[in-house]
């Protein structure tokens, strides 16, 4: 009996112990902790799939908001970061947590509400839009999760004048998640939220939501990439991780970006050679 | 095989067992030697079933000493008991034997012979790979004498062994204790069945609110018992 | 997997994407059962059997730790695996190792719980044989965990069903990286954030389907084996 149960228990451990990483030391692969817009548009299934084509390495991918994934890469569990909160980005690197910043895309945030506009907010600017929202206390829902999107967000109301540490009330929702599951509640609570464009279009579950404030010139939102500092984490694959780098930053990586479409709608677009 | 040290005789010295503040066994000074089977009769609560299990060693007296073979160690060497319902073991009848082998120390390589020998005794050898829950109780019970004579004990202790048991799974019981008595197995028994009494006892000790009231051969206590109180229990009155 | 795809398409296509997350969810919590009953089970039936003081308190604290919350299993497996932690350099962080670790931790707790109960009745009912028949401590142990196989069998089911249900520590510590740590409850809720409501249901049925075959096979084992052994 024992025999048989200890087969069972060694079988488990070998299981839980065996790591087909670190065992297959012949499969290059990095971690990328990036985003959650980045996953949920799609981006990262069309573009990884070429890039291990073109070198063999294959991209690990965890996705959290900006913030968490800065922090990931600070305690060392990612090799680069791919996110999009420029402030975040430069204390990141000042910090000495990483080598250097490229640009690498940007896209656009846009204000998603209900079709009926409840606030009456359609085709205005952000500020005004926000303000009215404030104002009018109609439910909206934030990211509340430091990601590049909620420090947008964050942006943005001070832009608009408003103190939304105080100004918040029950209306204003945070919910502490991506932007999926923040899109999906907005839909659920009749809300507005500010989301990405990338996401927005691959998302599935729009309900009743459309876009009513783009093109705004303070709803720009840039990408940035960055090597974690080997010197900081000598375990930190750098040669693939630069490599990675270098790619998403080169004319091809670019075209690529470029080309990932949904419904023949373009969702990023590269400017890598604007410097960083 | 362990070092055959006697468990007999067993000497109870002013032996106590209480439940809380009463006393279940009261100041009994008892030697259990070889010898002829000695039966324990007496009313429900007089304390047979906790005399066998202080013969057995599973309880500790609250006063009083008690010793097998001269010793105070109570671990079982050779001694075994068997219970009113015995507990059988999830697995095949000879199955259940080669545990108690296994228990008594008997080496892997010599349990074989043995289970078979064992069930043969009493008389399971056609029902060897049954599972044991499935046996009758008449069966089981056959199981659980099979298993305590694995222990080759000198010491035979039984409790009520057939009080659940028709009239054929009683005698079939029956004969195997009187075979084991023949053998040489000092066999002390608790029984309600006067009959029983009369065909298996060499002796008899009548057992009454904790106390040993009487203790002769079996014909002289069925023809000529000592206190009134054996005498009104002969007769079937209920002794308070 | 592709997009707007139909569950029951993916399953009958014999999509790859799909039947990679199953063999995943199923052997990181297969192997998390094993694991946690080869720590708990012992340990449950060590608790049943053994006295000493403090054993109540003991008692009631693994009963406690059934209901450890799953997520924050997985944040204290996270810090002790990441490389900013203690066991770092084994590299285990976003692997289905560090998931299989995580689980095993949430249901040892459970497993040894249920068998300490399991073990504490059956030994009030064998203990008067087991001590006639001078049975030593560690063979009391294993003799009682044998003879209550059938009885621990629905615990290993419940410590199964909790881990293949749970997403809060493989999200965590597994990172739902897309062909490696992806499983069946983390590509649910992927699926669901990506807004794919049809295809999180769908997939979320197809979970729950294989958990009632695994339970339909194990209950369907113990019943012949009772037959066998009684």
């Amino acid at each position: 009996m024992i025999s048989r149960l200890g087969r069972l228990a060694l079988a488990g451990l070998l299981l839980v112990l065996a790591n087909p990483a670190s065992a297959a030391d012949a499969e290059r692969s990095i971690v990328v902790a990036s985003t959650t817009s980045t996953q949920d548009s799609g981006l990262f299934g069309y573009l990884l799939p070429i890039f291990k084509q073109k070198t063999g390495i294959t991209v690990k991918v965890i996705a959290q908001g900006t913030g968490q994934a800065l922090d990931t890469a600070r305690r060392g569990d990612a090799d680069v970061v791919f996110v999009h909160a420029k402030s975040q980005e430069e204390k990141f690197l000042a910090e000495g947590y990483g080598v250097k910043r490229y640009d690498v895309m940007y896209n656009d945030f846009v204000l998603i509400g209900p079709k009926s506009d409840p606030a009456g907010v359609k085709g205005k600017d952000i500020a005004t839009a926000l303000k009215t929202i404030s104002r009018k206390a109609i439910p909206y829902v934030s990211r509340g999760d430091r990601s590049g999107t909620h420090t947008a967000e964050l942006a943005l109301w001070k832009r608009s004048g408003i103190d939304i540490a105080s100004a918040k009330g029950a209306w204003y929702r945070e919910i502490g998640q991506g932007m999926g599951a923040a899109l999906n509640t907005a839909n659920a609570m009749g809300a507005y939220v500010l989301s990405d464009r990338g996401t927005w279009i691959s998302f599935q579950n729009k309900g009743d939501l459309d876009i009513v404030v783009e093109g705004d010139k303070n709803l720009f939102n840039q990408y940035g990439v960055m090597l974690v500092n080997p010197d900081k984490f000598p375990h930190v694959k750098k040669e693939d991780g630069q490599a990675f780098v270098d790619w998403v930053v080169s004319p091809d990586g670019q075209a690529t970006i470029a080309n990932y479409r949904i419904n023949g709608q373009q969702l990023f677009f590269p400017d890598a050679e604007k410097g960083s | 095989m362990r070092a055959p040290s006697s468990d007999l005789p067993v000497v109870l010295e002013n032996v106590s067992l209480l439940s809380g503040a009463t006393p279940i066994l009261d100041e009994l000074n008892l030697t259990i030697a070889q010898g002829a089977p000695t039966l324990i009769v007496g009313p429900n609560g007089a304390g047979k079933t906790s005399l066998l299990r202080l013969c057995m060693g599973l309880v500790t007296p609250s006063s009083g000493r008690i010793t097998w073979g001269g010793r105070p160690d109570p671990a079982p060497h050779r001694r075994a008991i068997v219970f009113q319902r015995p507990v059988m073991l999830r697995r095949s009848a000879s199955a259940n034997v080669a545990y108690a082998l296994a228990q008594a120390g008997v080496p892997r390589k010599a349990r074989a012979t043995r289970i078979a020998g064992l069930l043969e005794r009493v008389g399971l050898a056609d029902l060897a790979q049954r599972p044991a829950r499935h046996l009758s109780s008449g069966e089981q019970q056959r199981l659980a004498l099979a298993r305590a004579l694995a222990r080759d004990p000198e010491l035979l202790l039984l409790d009520e062994p057939t009080a659940s048991l028709d009239p054929a799974a009683t005698r079939g019981v029956e004969e195997i204790i009187a075979s084991a008595a023949q053998s040489g197995i000092k066999i002390v028994m608790a029984s309600h069945d006067l009959g029983q009494v009369r065909r298996l006892a060499g002796e008899v000790i009548f057992l009454l609110r904790g106390r040993v009231h009487e203790r002769e051969s079996t014909r002289a206590f069925f023809d000529q018992p000592v206190t009134p109180e054996a005498a009104s229990f002969l007769r079937g009155d209920l002794v308070i | 997997m592709p997009d707007h795809a139909n569950a029951w398409d993916l399953i009958v296509s014999g999509d790859e994407a799909l039947y990679a997350i199953v063999r995943l969810s199923l052997a990181v919590s297969l192997s998390a059962v094993a694991l946690a009953a080869a720590i708990g089970m012992p340990l449950g039936a060590w608790l049943a059997l053994t006295r000493f003081p403090g054993r109540q308190v003991a008692v009631v604290l693994l009963n406690a730790m059934m209901g450890l919350p799953p997520v924050v299993v997985g944040l204290a497996v996270y810090l002790l695996l990441s490389r900013a932690g203690p066991l770092g350099p084994m590299g285990l962080l976003f692997t289905p190792s560090a998931m299989a670790i995580a689980q095993t931790i949430l249901i040892a707790p459970i497993l040894a719980a249920l068998t300490r109960q399991t073990i504490e009745d059956l030994w009030a009912e064998y203990r008067d044989e087991l001590t006639a028949m001078h049975v030593g401590p560690l063979a009391r142990m294993t003799t009682l965990l044998w003879d209550a196989r059938f009885s621990l069998l629905t615990a290993l089911l419940a410590g199964f069903g909790r881990a293949a249900a749970e997403v809060g520590a493989v999200m965590i510590v597994g990172g739902n990286i897309d062909g490696f740590t992806r499983t069946m409850t983390t590509a649910i809720a992927l699926e669901t954030s990506k807004g794919d409501l049809p295809l999180a249901m769908g997939l979320g049925l197809v979970l729950v389907a294989i958990v009632i075959a695994i339970n339909a096979a194990v209950w369907g084992t113990r019943v012949w084996s009772e037959r066998q052994v009684g």
